[in-house]
């Protein structure tokens, strides 16, 4: 089925209108307020703190934990408060994409913990939520290599999208998800997953158009921190 | 570290001072922000000094109680999410989240904030499911007032969801029907230190304070009170709700309800 227009007007490689601010919190160390369109998240760092239990010390390097917490009024259909299974698995897999970028080795036995409060949902939700723990994770001035930048990439219909939103995840002519995380300066990529029906060649397609948006996401929070920095109001 | 900022309370009160330079029955400055997320019927984020919490209504169509058959329902849910505070854990609602969750809803329902009468749509069968769900993001202390200030702010700012045919919730048409508050409960929260009252604890009065009193008021009165921890005497009891009474007075005037 033949994708032919996007539903926002946008073109298919177009991400939707971006706003980062860093140090939006009083009492985490880090924070980033990031909204992607009507996608909206908050995320706050914790740390390097004592981790417990104790077992789950690495005495060779620090640990970084992620909380990815749903706010209730955030969908349309009132999401039953506290994590089910699909917010343990985000969790999980938005603190593997953060860790590469975090010079663990730096704070052995210590957890860095990165809170994430989806606000407001419009598709995209975990990869935003990368942002947003990234630029928070560089605010709380962590030694990191790289900020990590995501975007939810699709197959929507025919047409490789880039920033999906809510009403191309639904969409009945097929589509299929890939979230995807870099860290843009070396390229490398710290999430990938699949969701739908795809061929290879459509995936590599999808993964370099991804690769390309995301430094629009890069400059984006490295703005905000430099901003914060020199002092500039937000 | 604990009897030092104890000590610096004290001699400021003496003085008739703060460590944040406010009256002994004055709030800390409240802004709302409205709206904060659109899927829900209604949201704010409110700010009480350096404390801010995240509110928003969802509504839904639900069995009534059988105790209340011609009556909404409600329920109200504070999160006290480890964004908000180093010693805000992880996990199922504490313990003091229970708490201030069930202070502030027994402060709406006994107030008659909204007209829960009218939220019946079918008697004994059908009628709205009010939830307002909170997430604290920044504590300062006295988390309990701010969340009570939210409820009321995101109550004011729902609009409700439409009904089609079959009495289901369509989410997509938005209704401009506005959900019509009838009454404003307030929840001040008095701590004493020593023989000092003062309203609205910030977090190092809140943690130096021996007793702690939550009065819940509205124009028509008292609708709820919770004792915290320590003891309190006839007579302070009594200057807790002058207190109270003035602090809630005063802010009910200020707030800019929409």
């Amino acid at each position: 089925m033949s994708y032919t227009k996007r539903v926002d007007g946008r073109a298919f490689d177009e991400l939707r209108p971006m706003s980062v601010k860093v140090g939006v919190l009083e009492n985490a160390l880090g924070s980033c307020l990031f909204q992607m369109g009507k996608t909206k998240v908050l995320a706050g760092v914790y740390g390097p703190r004592q981790l417990y239990p104790r077992f789950l010390r690495n005495p060779e390097k620090g640990t970084v934990r992620c909380f990815y917490n749903m706010y209730s009024f955030s969908v349309s259909d009132r999401k039953r408060p506290g994590p089910g299974r699909r917010e343990k698995e985000l969790s999980e897999k938005i603190a593997q994409a953060l860790e590469p970028a975090v010079m663990l080795e730096k704070f052995p036995d210590a957890v860095v913990d990165v809170f994430v409060e989806i606000i407001q949902a419009d598709a995209g939700t975990r990869c935003a939520s990368i942002c947003a723990a990234s630029t928070a994770l560089a605010d709380a001035g962590m030694p990191m290599k790289d900020i990590v930048s995501s975007v939810a990439m699709g197959k929507i219909g025919d047409k490789i999208c880039a920033d999906i939103d809510k009403y191309e995840e639904d969409y009945e002519g097929g589509a299929t998800d890939i979230p995807i995380a870099f860290m843009p300066r070396t390229g490398e990529i710290t999430l990938l997953q699949l969701d739908g029906e795809i061929s290879p060649e459509d995936l590599k397609k999808a993964i370099s158009v991804g690769r390309e948006k995301v430094k629009e996401i890069y400059e984006k929070q490295k703005e905000a921190l430099t901003a914060k920095y020199k002092g500039d109001k937000q | 570290m604990k009897t030092n900022v104890k000590k610096q309370i004290l001699e400021l009160a003496q003085q008739g001072k703060r460590i944040d330079d406010r009256a002994f029955d004055e709030f800390r400055p409240v802004s709302i922000e409205y709206d904060i997320s659109v899927n829900a019927e209604g949201s704010a984020m409110v700010s009480l000094g350096n404390t801010k919490v995240n509110a928003g209504v969802k509504m839904d169509v639900a069995e009534p109680y059988p105790d209340s058959p011609n009556k909404g329902n409600l329920m109200v849910g504070l999160e006290l999410s480890p964004i908000a505070a180093p010693q805000f854990e992880p996990g199922p609602p504490s313990i003091d989240s229970i708490e201030i969750s069930r202070v502030i809803d027994r402060g709406v329902r006994e107030a008659n904030a909204v007209n829960f009468e009218k939220l019946c749509i079918k008697e004994g069968e059908l009628v709205w499911q009010v939830f307002i769900d909170e997430y604290a993001i920044d504590s300062d202390g006295n988390v309990l007032d701010a969340g009570a200030i939210a409820a009321i702010a995101a109550l004011a700012n729902t609009k409700l969801p439409k009904l089609d045919e079959e009495n289901k919730v369509d989410y997509k048409e938005k209704n401009s029907k506005k959900l019509e508050l009838r009454n404003v409960p307030l929840a001040c929260t008095v701590v004493k230190i020593e023989n000092f009252l003062l309203v609205d604890p910030n977090s190092k009065e809140e943690e130096v304070a021996d007793s702690k009193l939550t009065i819940t008021m509205s124009e028509h009165g008292i609708h709820g009170i919770q004792k915290g921890n320590g003891v309190l005497t006839e007579q302070e009891i009594a200057e807790c709700i002058t207190l109270a009474k003035k602090a809630t007075d005063k802010l009910r005037k200020q707030l800019k309800l929409k």
